[in-house]
């Protein structure tokens, strides 16, 4: 332990503690801008800044280690007038246009200009008007609100190894861009949005879909169907008020139903029928010398950055489309016919924890019969807002189910949210077909918990199979090139784009840094998810009965041609830049 | 979005092999970005997308880091230069007697910016610091001719004696 002081209070805390850490174990909040917990902590925006007694400067506390018998002051008036300055200035250069920005009440630079006393602009200066960039269908990035903190930057580059953005030009001009200011529709941007997740004010957001949801809400010819990924439960009511990790599927449902859509669908099913696919896929490479290991394919970051960057593991990767599209297509085709409904009238939204479902459900490949299998995506965070925007008392709903006839999902479809829950729900399907009767094991807790790459190898039916988990690219990418390498060797992989995986997707409600500080985010909501899975009476994909009378009513069998055509997909390869 | 409009790019085999020569002499190097960049400036005169894709593909930096660094350094340039290089002393002395108007004009007559060429790679653009012909100010600087005592009119008439 380390013993310090921190404004006269005698403190001691763990070695390696940063100054920031120590002072908030003992209830002191020092502001900060450019640190984000485990992504972004390089010290450069000088709004944590302290006195260190002695010292000849002021210390960035983010970066500063706790040393034994120093002497700290936190809130000193030469450390609070340092510090307002430095927000003035930001403020000089920044689009102040709170009301109308999408991260109003929600902003991080917004609570420093309160909790620092900023009462006036007394620097106005020029001010660069930049483009916005909206021509990627997931994000935007406005630069007039950039703080150029680069917590984007840090994510980007040094947490998802894609590099997309970066600080170019320098001075009074330098901006956060892709390279040749091209936009992030033509980069190797993976769509990801962590960046949008890590952003402190209002320069990225999601591309806002929610009119074009509204639209066909209100015409009277449209058959509007939503469907809601695992994650969303696990997060959607911190947007109004619950804690952190508490599942609100019952109220969202309910919600759901009262914007007005026409049928409330749950992807867990659609999550239940990749199971039976992927299961299958993966059962048959493994029998008859397919290739191997074969890759998940789920998560569509993913998938383009596996496009980009390791084009020689694309026939590694799931032929299986993502869930969301999967159950599209399924309604689309077998809902359709069953209840007599002309599919072209039917549009299908998806309700996400990414942005990058946007740049998915626009792939050309995701269509059959020049039907889209799915017309519209929405983040989490869309959702919310349409809530809030329709009048809706959130926390004052009933707990309602999805509609029939997919009411009931498996708890392996839940934990798809979560880092591990398709893997684990992968072999939950696996060992039962293999071992050739349902076996009594159901959880794997070597998949779980938010270790950056999870490794076992477990035996199925007297096989070895070696599996791995990898959430966040960067350690998508290390476990790659130690494949790549011949060092490791496996027969099966789980890779998620972000890290935690969807529960902590870029579509997710934002966290500010300092809930990142207090809460282990991925933790605390795939905790959520886990305990739903626990608790369904169906805890297999394959023992779910809608999905045995879909397979027996329209598809014969996993990996059959009708199944091929709907529920799989091509990849292309792409330029590394 | 805007993007840096560029000259076409034309770089020659021989270029290629120089350049690809000095990203292997580097590779797996710390801190090598900045070398290798100086290196292709020095083979190909500027460092267009193509010549910084292939440095960011050799040494496994992104693109973007890459252009970070190229447009953060004044040393590097994005563009070739003309055959006609422009320089319009930015001094104290041609300051005050107006050459920022001077730029300006030449600027608004070739529809570019400083630092960047003609798309015809006739007239390349460069604000320069004090070249020491002060009694002469505002000056501007066309390769080896000096220019001197300018109003805004006499730019067109200059600039049209140049083939």
């Amino acid at each position: 332990m380390v013993n310090l002081k921190i404004n006269g209070q005698a403190v001691s805390v763990p070695e390696g503690y940063t100054v920031l850490e120590a002072a908030r174990e003992v209830g002191i909040d020092i502001p900060t801008l450019c640190y984000l917990k485990d992504y972004s902590e390089t010290g450069s925006c000088r709004m944590c800044v302290v006195e260190i007694v002695g010292a000849r400067a002021l210390q960035a506390a983010c970066v500063y280690p706790v040393a034994e018998g120093i002497e700290v002051l936190t809130h000193s008036p030469k450390v609070k007038a340092a510090r307002k300055s430095t927000l003035e200035l930001l403020l000089s250069n920044h689009d102040r246009k709170c009301l109308t920005c999408i991260r109003n009440k929600h902003c991080e630079l917004q609570t420093l200009s309160e909790e620092l006393g900023v009462d006036d602009i007394r620097y106005e200066g020029e001010i660069i008007k930049r483009e916005i960039d909206d021509l990627s269908p997931s994000i935007v990035r406005d630069n007039n609100k950039c703080v150029l903190c680069r917590r984007c930057v840090n994510v980007c580059k040094n947490i998802q190894t894609v590099g997309a953005i970066d600080a170019t030009e320098r001075g009074f001009k330098t901006q956060i861009a892709c390279a040749f200011n091209k936009s992030l529709a033509d980069s190797n941007c993976v769509n990801c949005g962590q960046c949008i997740a890590a952003c402190p004010v209002g320069a990225l957001k999601e591309k806002d879909n929610t009119a074009a949801v509204f639209e066909e809400i209100a015409n009277p010819d449209k058959y509007v169907i939503v469907q809601t990924a695992p994650a969303v439960r696990a997060a959607l009511g911190e947007e109004f008020g619950f804690e952190m990790g508490t599942p609100v599927t019952g109220k969202m449902a309910a919600a759901l139903r009262r914007l007005g859509f026409d049928k409330v669908f749950d992807t867990d099913t659609g999550a239940d029928i990749t199971i039976m696919e992927e299961g299958t896929e993966f059962i048959e490479r493994l029998n008859n010398g397919g290739k191997l290991p074969l890759i998940t394919s789920c998560s569509p970051g993913w998938i383009k950055f596996c496009e980009h960057n390791f084009p020689d593991f694309l026939d590694n990767l799931s032929s299986c489309k993502s869930p969301h599209q999967m159950f599209g297509a399924v309604i689309k085709s077998y809902y359709a016919e069953k209840h007599n409904i002309d599919p072209k009238k039917i549009c299908v939204v998806s309700v996400m924890p990414c942005v990058a479902k946007k740049f998915e459900s626009s792939r050309e490949e995701m269509e059959f019969n020049k039907l889209r299998d799915v017309d519209i995506v929405i983040s989490t965070r869309e959702l919310a807002r349409m809530i809030k925007q329709a009048g809706i008392k959130f926390e004052k709903l009933p707990d309602e189910k999805f509609d029939a006839p997919f009411e009931e999902a498996s708890g392996a479809g839940v934990i798809f949210g979560a880092t591990g829950g398709v893997m684990e729900a992968a072999l939950r399907t696996v060992a039962d077909v293999l071992e050739g009767k349902s076996i009594d094991q159901i959880d794997y807790h070597a998949v779980r918990g938010t270790e950056g790459i999870k490794e076992a190898t477990l035996n199925i039916a007297g096989k070895d199979v070696r599996i791995a988990v990898a959430h966040g690219l960067g350690n998508a990418r290390k476990l790659l090139e130690s494949i790549r390498s011949g060092e490791k060797n496996y027969e099966f992989i789980e890779i998620m784009a972000c890290p935690g995986g969807c529960v902590t997707g870029g579509g997710q409600p934002i966290c500010s840094a300092k809930e990142y500080m207090d809460h282990d985010v991925k933790a605390e909501r795939a905790k959520a998810l886990y305990t739903e899975d626990a608790n369904s009476p169906v805890r297999k994909s394959h023992e779910n009965p809608d999905i045995k009378l879909l397979y027996s009513e329209y598809f014969e069998k996993p990996g059959s041609h009708k199944a091929h055509e709907l529920l799989h997909t091509t990849y292309v390869k792409r330029k590394r830049f | 979005m805007e993007e840096k409009k560029v000259v076409p790019f034309n770089g020659t085999k021989e270029q290629e092999k120089q350049l690809l020569e000095v990203i292997e002499s580097h590779k797996g190097q710390d801190g090598a970005a900045i070398p290798v960049l100086h290196k292709a400036q020095d083979i190909y005169g500027y460092l267009p997308i193509e010549v910084q894709t292939m440095i960011a593909e050799g040494l496994n930096i992104p693109l973007a880091e890459i252009y970070g660094i190229v447009t953060f350094y004044t040393q590097f340039s994005l563009n070739p230069k003309g055959r006609y290089q422009i320089g319009v002393c930015l001094g104290t002395a041609c300051y005050v007697k107006g050459s920022g108007d001077i730029l300006e004009k030449i600027k608004s007559i070739l529809g570019i910016d400083v630092g960047e060429c003609t798309p015809d790679g006739k007239f390349s653009l460069d604000a320069t610091r004090c070249i020491g012909a002060c009694g002469l100010a505002p000056v501007m600087t066309i390769n080896d001719d000096v220019y001197g005592r300018l109003v805004v009119d006499d730019v067109e008439d200059i600039l049209g004696k140049y083939e």
